[in-house]
C-alpha cells in the first residue's frame, strides 16, 4: 500500500514538470488554435541554453532560469510576429509545416553545436536530496521543488489570465479576433504575447527537465508528445484542468514504471487514448 | 454644422465581388443618420468598411480631415469611430463588466465610463459578474453598445442593433439613443425597420445594389420616395 502511495505521489511530482511543458502548449493552442510542432524542440533548445553559462562560469541552473526565461520570451515573441503570424489564417496546415521546419532546424543545429551527447545540468546534491514521510515514503526534494513552481506558475499565469487586462486582451483574442481588433486589440501583437509566455514557461520546464534528467538534440518531440497528452487528458480552456491532465499523465507513467520499468510511457499513453475514446474532450473541459 | 466623416467614392469588394459603387456621404458631428435598404443592398458593407474590417482605399473615407480609408480596425477605433457590429458579437469568455472594460481598451478620454453606462443600463450593473452570452438578447445588445461606448468615440456605428429582440425591447434600446446623443457623438444605424429608422434619425440614406438611391433629412423624404429607392422603381436624391 505505501508502495502505491509512494508511486503515485512520484508521478504527481513528475506531471508537475509535464504541466510545465502542457501549459506553453495549452496556452498558444488556446489563443491561436495553432499547435505549435516544435514545442517540445524549444524545451530542448532552452535546456542547452541553460547549459552555456552553467558550464561556463559554473553557475547553479536555478541562476539561469529567470535569464533563460526572459531570453525564451523574447525569442517566442520574436519568432511569432516574424515568422508564425504569417502562417495564421483559415488554413490550419501552414503553421503546422512551418513548426515542423523548425522542430528539424533545431535539433539539427543543437547537434552540429553540442553533439548528440547526452547532457545534464547539475544542481548538485539538491539531486539526491530527499525527504522522508510518515509510513517512510520518500520523496526527492528537486522534484519537490519542480512541482511547486510548477503550480506557482500555473496559479500565477490563471490570474494574469483571468484577472488583467492583457488576460482580457488574450482571452477576447482567442474568442473573436476581429471583434478585438474593434476594441483597439492587435491580434498579432497579442499572438506573440502568447507564444512569448508559452516560451518562458516552456525554458522553465526545460531548465528543471535537464536538471532532472539528461537531454540530447533528440529529446523534444517525447516532450512534445507528454504536453500534448496531458493538454488532451485535461480538456481545452482551463489551465488547471491541463495541470490536471499533466499530473494524471505522471501518475499513469509512475504506475506503469512500477509494473513493468519499460511500461511507464505505455501507461501514459494508454490513459491519453482512453480520454479520447471516452471523453474526447478532456476531463476537465469547460463546457461551452 | 460641421462634418465629421465623409465617403468620397467610395468602392468595396470581396475578392472579385465588388459590393459598393461610389458610396458619398456625410455625417455631420452630432448628427444621427439612418442607412437603410433591403438585404444585400450593402449597409453592412459599407460599415465594415468605416471601422476598419474592410480594406478600402485611403482617400474614400476622411474623419475629421484625415483620411483613414483601409486603416486596420484597431488604428480605427483609436481615431474614434466604435461599432456596435451586428449579432452583438460579445466576447463569451468575458463576464459583462470585463466586456465592457475592454470597450476601453483604445484609450480614448471621454463622458463614458463603466459608471456612466451602468447608470444609462441599470440592468447591467446587476448582472455584472455574469459571463455576457448568458444574458437575453436585449441585454447582450446593451452590452455591446456599452462597450462602443466605452471607447468614447466620436461616431457610434450600430449595425442591426434590433436585429432578433422583441418589439418591447426595441423600444428600450432606442430609448436610450438620446441620451447618448446628448454628449455630442454622431450616430449611424443600420436599421431594417425603416419606420424607427427614419424616426431616430436626422438625415436618411438609402442603399441599392451597392449605390446611395436616395439621400435626404429624415422629415423631408416621403414613404413612397423611400419604398421607390428601396425596391429600385425608380431613383431619386433631394437635398439634404
Amino acid at each position: 500500500m505505501t508502495d502505491w502511495i509512494g508511486t503515485i505521489i512520484q508521478g504527481s511530482l513528475l506531471g508537475g514538470l509535464y504541466a510545465l511543458f502542457a501549459i506553453g502548449l495549452s496556452i498558444t493552442y488556446g489563443v491561436m488554435r495553432v499547435v505549435n510542432i516544435a514545442h517540445g524542440d524549444f524545451i530542448v533548445l532552452a535546456a542547452y541554453l541553460a547549459l552555456i553559462p552553467i558550464s561556463m562560469l559554473g553557475v547553479h541552473p536555478f541562476a539561469v532560469i529567470l535569464p533563460v526565461a526572459i531570453v525564451m520570451f523574447g525569442l517566442g515573441y520574436l519568432l511569432q510576429r516574424v515568422l508564425l503570424n504569417r502562417t495564421i489564417g483559415p488554413d490550419i496546415l501552414p503553421p503546422l509545416l512551418v513548426t515542423f521546419g523548425l522542430s528539424i532546424l533545431i535539433q539539427n543545429g543543437l547537434l552540429e553545436i553540442f553533439t548528440a551527447d547526452s547532457q545534464a545540468l547539475q544542481v548538485g546534491e539538491l539531486s539526491t536530496a530527499s525527504l522522508t514521510l510518515s509510513g517512510g515514503i520518500t520523496i526527492g526534494v528537486f522534484p519537490l521543488i519542480v512541482f511547486l513552481v510548477s503550480l506557482g506558475l500555473t496559479w500565477g499565469i490563471s490570474l494574469l489570465f483571468n484577472k488583467t487586462s492583457v488576460g482580457m486582451s488574450l482571452r477576447a483574442t482567442s474568442d473573436d479576433p476581429a471583434t478585438a481588433g474593434l476594441m483597439g486589440i492587435r491580434a498579432k501583437h497579442v499572438y506573440a504575447l502568447a507564444m512569448g509566455l508559452s516560451f518562458a514557461l516552456v525554458a522553465v520546464g526545460g531548465v528543471l527537465s535537464g536538471a532532472r534528467t539528461t537531454f540530447t538534440p533528440a529529446s523534444g518531440p517525447a516532450s512534445l508528445l507528454y504536453a500534448f497528452e496531458a493538454v488532451v487528458i485535461g480538456g481545452m480552456g482551463s489551465l488547471w484542468g491541463t495541470f490536471a491532465g499533466a499530473v494524471i499523465l505522471g501518475i499513469a507513467q509512475a504506475i506503469g514504471a512500477e509494473v513493468n520499468a519499460g511500461f511507464g510511457v505505455l501507461f501514459g499513453h494508454l490513459v491519453f487514448l482512453a480520454v479520447l475514446i471516452f471523453k474526447p474532450t478532456g476531463l476537465f473541459a469547460r463546457t461551452k | 454644422m460641421t462634418t465629421l466623416l465623409t465617403t468620397r467614392n467610395l468602392e468595396a469588394r470581396y475578392g472579385d465581388f465588388q459590393a459598393l459603387f461610389g458610396i458619398d456621404m456625410e455625417v455631420g458631428a452630432g448628427d444621427a443618420v439612418a442607412l437603410i435598404g433591403s438585404n444585400g443592398a450593402g449597409k453592412s458593407t459599407l460599415m465594415k468598411s468605416l471601422c476598419g474590417l474592410i480594406a478600402v482605399r485611403p482617400e474614400s473615407i476622411v474623419l475629421d480631415g484625415h483620411s483613414i480609408g483601409g486603416l486596420p480596425s484597431h488604428e480605427i477605433v483609436r481615431r474614434g469611430i466604435a461599432m456596435v457590429p451586428e449579432g452583438r458579437k460579445l466576447f463569451r469568455s468575458l463576464s459583462v463588466e470585463e466586456n465592457l472594460r475592454i470597450g476601453a481598451f483604445a484609450e480614448r478620454k471621454g463622458p463614458w465610463t463603466l459608471e456612466r453606462v451602468f447608470t444609462l443600463f441599470p440592468i447591467l450593473k446587476e448582472k455584472r459578474a455574469l459571463p455576457g452570452t448568458s444574458l437575453s438578447g436585449g441585454q447582450q445588445q446593451m452590452v455591446a453598445i456599452g462597450r462602443a461606448l466605452m471607447s468614447n468615440p466620436k461616431l457610434l456605428l450600430c449595425d442591426e442593433i434590433s436585429l432578433g429582440l422583441s418589439p418591447a425591447v426595441i423600444q428600450d434600446i432606442y430609448a436610450a439613443l438620446p441620451s447618448i446623443r446628448a454628449e455630442g457623438l454622431s450616430v449611424v444605424i443600420v436599421e431594417q425597420d425603416i419606420d424607427t429608422a427614419v424616426r431616430s434619425a436626422k438625415h436618411v440614406y438609402c442603399l441599392m445594389h451597392g449605390r446611395v438611391s436616395l439621400h435626404g433629412a429624415s422629415d423631408a423624404v416621403t414613404k413612397q420616395q423611400i419604398s421607390s429607392a428601396y425596391f429600385g422603381l425608380e431613383e431619386k436624391g433631394v437635398p439634404a
